[in-house]
């Protein structure tokens, strides 16, 4: 009987770049700025590391295949390192390989890491390309701001929610988090906006508008994990353990079947069951301290927060509107600013925000820490579109908690 | 049995351009074009060519007739998008004909939906001939004005005819009013008034005297002569030199729809043919390096008009007169598509066959141990509470009718007419499907919402420019409360 992660795995050191236009540097210098900062974080020698995972999602646009940029770029002599891509879970898919290789007794220490460089590939938003030659022949041509935007219609129409009440609390959502990213050094975006630069901006896919889309940014961010007890013995105190990590992949289910009616993420709801009892979390709504979720459009996030169980089905707005996910609310929400603005460089995602989770629990997030003693924190990733996806989950917190 | 058409109809592209603003743009260097700058014409959207435009029309001509029966697809144009692969293949292909059907491209002249008719009409088996063109012109050039886009379908057979067929007559005379090389990417044409003088109302009287003479017909009891010729009252010259009423000269079509090329005379047949009554004589002619007369009677099965007809059509065109789109559109200038446009549309053909059916005829599948129908057909059965694996059956979804369940307008994404909609289409007897639409109404009380009735159409879905190949797909529209 599958016991699960809770509280076998430690984390040992993080790392994380700052996030941005990084036309100076490449993918290599990204790694390394996260890497060098992890390896310091953990206070151990690199030789230390028994194995690594790599993930990352558009590598044909900067680093190329396989697990070798990684060990390359770090110089990690010889060591098993696993290159993984699952869309946007990819740096959470990298997390998950090292902390179960870790819970195994495979090895005793083992380094996740995420990368991507976006800003070469000439594009203003994510690179067009082939979704596979079967897939090209009849899928729509669609962007992902298109594609995320259709919650937006079906959500409306579902709970019969005026759309202007919609767009102003996705614009609530995209200002608290340009206020967050602007007390967050390592942020992409750092410019706080108003509700009205929000509403009369351009629209990308209607409904969303250029605020409504997160930013498109290179970064790398690191992990380093052990077991608890090898933490201990490396002198660590006041642990921060996995209290759970889950992945939902949609079967075509919500593609091809009658049963998904457009306005939430199934994948998200049963990733979310499962780490709640993992994490042996009964009300999430009261137990879970920090959230850092996949709002990679406003209405994302949104829709999330009750897939997550946190807000009533259509109940976010209010709750959104109330300031519930403020950084001065209740639970914030991106309190780093999120994929907003922190950015989003694939591949790294999933760990900065566990990097975030990490910093907060440690007292260390700088201007943004969050006063009230954070003890539980849930990150979560979404790849792909709506109707077909990946989404994973994780909880992160003091050990014992 | 009487031999003639059993059933027929009609395609025209939604978008006017109207020539106005053609005419306008041109003014500075070509001044004269204000002569023909008045009303407008069809034009296609960027997704359509000959072979989408005749399955539409085909589509709309077979309305209630047994596709199985079909025995021959004639397929007309001179703008066909391949010139070595069988267009009529994918038009019968579309229409989920069954293989044993004849398939022949016919070509290169004006007069090839005619000739094709003549030629279905002596066959001694049910044939679809359909004629297409979508034509291309230079930019203010005349021929950009007097040109229109659209299609007519004719399914020609024995038994209970709206039209029997009395005789047919072709003259083949190889006169060159106008031409197109082996290279040549636009039509170059001699004198407008030496065409009409040497050759409509020389070759045209002469068929059509011939064809009435041996049938015995006289010229006074023709009903409506139909008879494609853009230039000012040259029908009605050639009706007077070949001794036809006055009146019966049919509306060319030129103030609204334009010339649509070797579609045109039967396209003026089928509009011919929705307003005849029993008894009615039809004739109609084409002009193209020589000419085709073919004599009709309507007969009391004309009663059954088509359920989209032409004058419907007519009704429901949108005007536009962004004549910058359409110059952009049909690669008249040189316009920055940005970035996102240079993704390379490549087909693996081997990846294509195999998917053939499910993108050309739009096959699903219907899983005989649960019942639910889903798009596409594969292996293990989508209902999450069945999952049996091979018991899928062929499941037609082109003409289903769907429900919008989700949609955006996207700006982001490559579209040669932006935004690009698309959205969650659901059926109602099961399955659904993620897909591109096509000919939105750009007017902002006719955008898409949930719950919106839509219909399939067979569109491009992507142009490789880098290996001359396009591959099809279906794509999602409003459906009219009629095709509901």
């Amino acid at each position: 009987m599958a016991t699960g992660i809770r509280d076998k795995v430690a984390i040992l050191g993080m790392g994380c770049s700052r996030f941005g236009e990084r036309w100076e540097d490449s993918a290599d210098d990204l790694m390394v700025e996260a890497f060098v900062e992890a390896l310091a974080d953990a206070g151990i020698d690199k030789s230390q590391i028994d194995a690594a995972w790599f993930g990352t999602g558009i590598e044909e646009q900067h680093v190329g295949k396989s697990s070798v940029p990684l060990a390359m770029a770090l110089r990690l002599q010889n060591i098993p390192v696993t290159r993984v891509e699952n869309y946007c879970a990819s740096g959470t898919e990298a997390f998950r390989g090292a902390v179960y290789a870790v819970a195994s007794g495979a090895c005793d220490i083992a380094l996740a890491q995420g990368v991507e460089k976006l800003k070469d590939t000439g594009y203003g938003g994510l690179p067009q390309r082939s979704r596979g030659t079967t897939n090209d022949m009849y899928w729509p041509n669609a962007s992902a701001p298109g594609s995320f935007a259709q919650l937006a219609s079906a959500y409306q129409a579902k709970h019969n929610i005026n759309p202007e009440d919609l767009k102003r609390a996705m614009a609530h959502i995209s200002v608290k988090s340009h206020d967050n990213g602007s007390r967050n050094p390592k942020a992409h975006l750092r410019k706080k906006i108003s509700m009205d630069q929000v509403l009369n901006a351009p629209v990308v896919a209607e409904p969303l508008g250029l605020f409504d889309c997160c930013g498109v940014s290179d970064g790398s961010a690191a992990a380093i994990v052990t077991t608890p007890e090898i933490a201990k013995a490396l002198g660590k105190k006041d642990l921060i353990t996995v209290k759970a990590l889950q992945l939902a992949v949609s079967s075509g289910t919500e593609a091809g079947h009658n049963s998904w009616d457009g306005s939430y993420f199934q994948t998200t709801r049963a990733a979310a069951a499962r780490a709640y009892k993992e994490a042996d979390i009964e009300k999430p709504r009261d137990q879970v301290s920090l959230f850092e979720v996949h709002d990679c459009f406003s209405v994302t996030e949104l829709v999330t927060m009750e897939d997550l169980f946190i807000s009533p089905e259509a109940g976010a707005i209010k709750d959104i509107m109330d300031g519930f996910y403020d950084a001065d609310g209740k639970v914030p929400c991106q309190i780093d600013g999120g994929l907003k603005c922190f950015g989003h460089p694939i591949g790294a995602s999933g760990l900065r925000m566990i990097y975030e989770m990490y910093l907060q629990m440690q007292g260390r997030a700088g201007d943004r820490q969050r006063q009230e003693d954070p003890s539980i924190g849930m990150t979560h990733n979404l790849g792909g579109f709506p109707h077909q996806n990946v989404c994973s989950i994780t909880i992160v917190g003091r050990e014992g908690a | 049995m009487e031999t003639g058409l059993l059933a027929y109809g009609a395609y025209l592209p939604v978008r006017r351009l109207q020539r106005a603003a053609v005419a306008k743009t041109h003014a500075w260097f070509a001044p004269g074009l204000k002569g023909l700058g008045k009303g407008e014409r069809t034009i296609a959207n960027w997704d359509e060519d000959a072979v989408t435009m005749s399955v539409e029309a085909a589509r709309n001509c077979l309305s209630g007739q047994d596709r199985d029966a079909i025995g021959a697809v004639w397929l007309a144009s001179t703008s066909l998008p391949f010139k070595d692969r069988q267009n009529a293949g994918i038009v019968g292909d579309a229409l989920s004909l069954k293989s044993e059907a004849m398939t022949l491209d016919v070509a290169s002249s004006q007069r090839a939906g005619t000739t094709a008719l003549m030629a279905a009409l002596k066959g001694d088996t049910p044939a679809l001939v359909v004629a297409a063109d979508r034509r291309g012109a230079r930019a203010g050039s005349p021929q950009e004005m007097t040109y229109g886009d659209g299609a007519a379908a004719l399914l020609v057979g024995q038994g209970d005819v709206v039209a029997k067929l009395i005789s047919a007559h072709t003259e083949a005379v190889d006169f060159v009013d106008h031409y197109r090389g082996e290279d040549g990417e636009f039509d170059y044409a001699w004198e407008e008034r030496w065409v009409r003088d040497e050759g409509h109302l020389k070759i045209t009287p002469k068929a059509i005297k011939a064809l009435l003479e041996s049938t015995g017909t006289d010229a006074a009891s023709i009903a409506r002569f139909c008879y494609p010729a853009a230039g000012r009252n040259v029908t009605a010259m050639v009706a007077k030199a070949a001794g036809l009423p006055e009146g019966s000269v049919a509306d060319n079509l030129q103030s609204n729809i334009g010339e649509t090329g070797a579609a045109h005379p039967l396209l003026m047949l089928a509009q011919a043919l929705e307003s005849a009554q029993p008894g009615d004589r039809i004739l109609v002619a084409s002009f193209g390096q020589g000419c085709d007369a073919l004599l009709f009677e309507a007969t009391d099965a004309i009663k059954n008009r088509p359920a989209k007809s032409i004058a419907t059509q007519i009704d429901k065109g949108r005007a536009d007169d962004n004549y910058a789109r359409y110059m952009t559109l049909n690669g008249l200038v040189n316009v920055e598509l940005g970035i996102r446009a240079e993704l390379d549309k490549a087909t693996a053909l081997s990846n294509h066959w195999r998917n053939k059916d499910m993108t050309q005829r739009m096959m699903g599948g219907h899983c005989t141990e649960c019942g639910t129908n889903q798009f596409p057909k594969a292996r293990i059965c989508v209902n999450p509470e069945c999952g049996a694996v091979d018991t899928q059956r062929d499941e037609g979804f082109s003409d289903k009718i769907g429900k919008l369940n989700s949609f955006t307008a996207d700006r982001l994404t490559y579209s040669p007419d932006p935004p690009a909609y698309y959205g969650m289409v659901q059926f109602e007897t099961g399955g659904r499907l993620m897909c591109d639409f096509t000919d939105i109404d750009s007017d902002p009380d006719h955008q898409p919402e949930v719950g919106m009735a839509m219909r399939m159409v067979f569109r491009v879905k992507d142009y490789d420019r880098n290996r001359g190949f396009r591959r099809y797909f279906w794509k999602a529209m409003p459906a009219t409360q009629e095709e509901i």
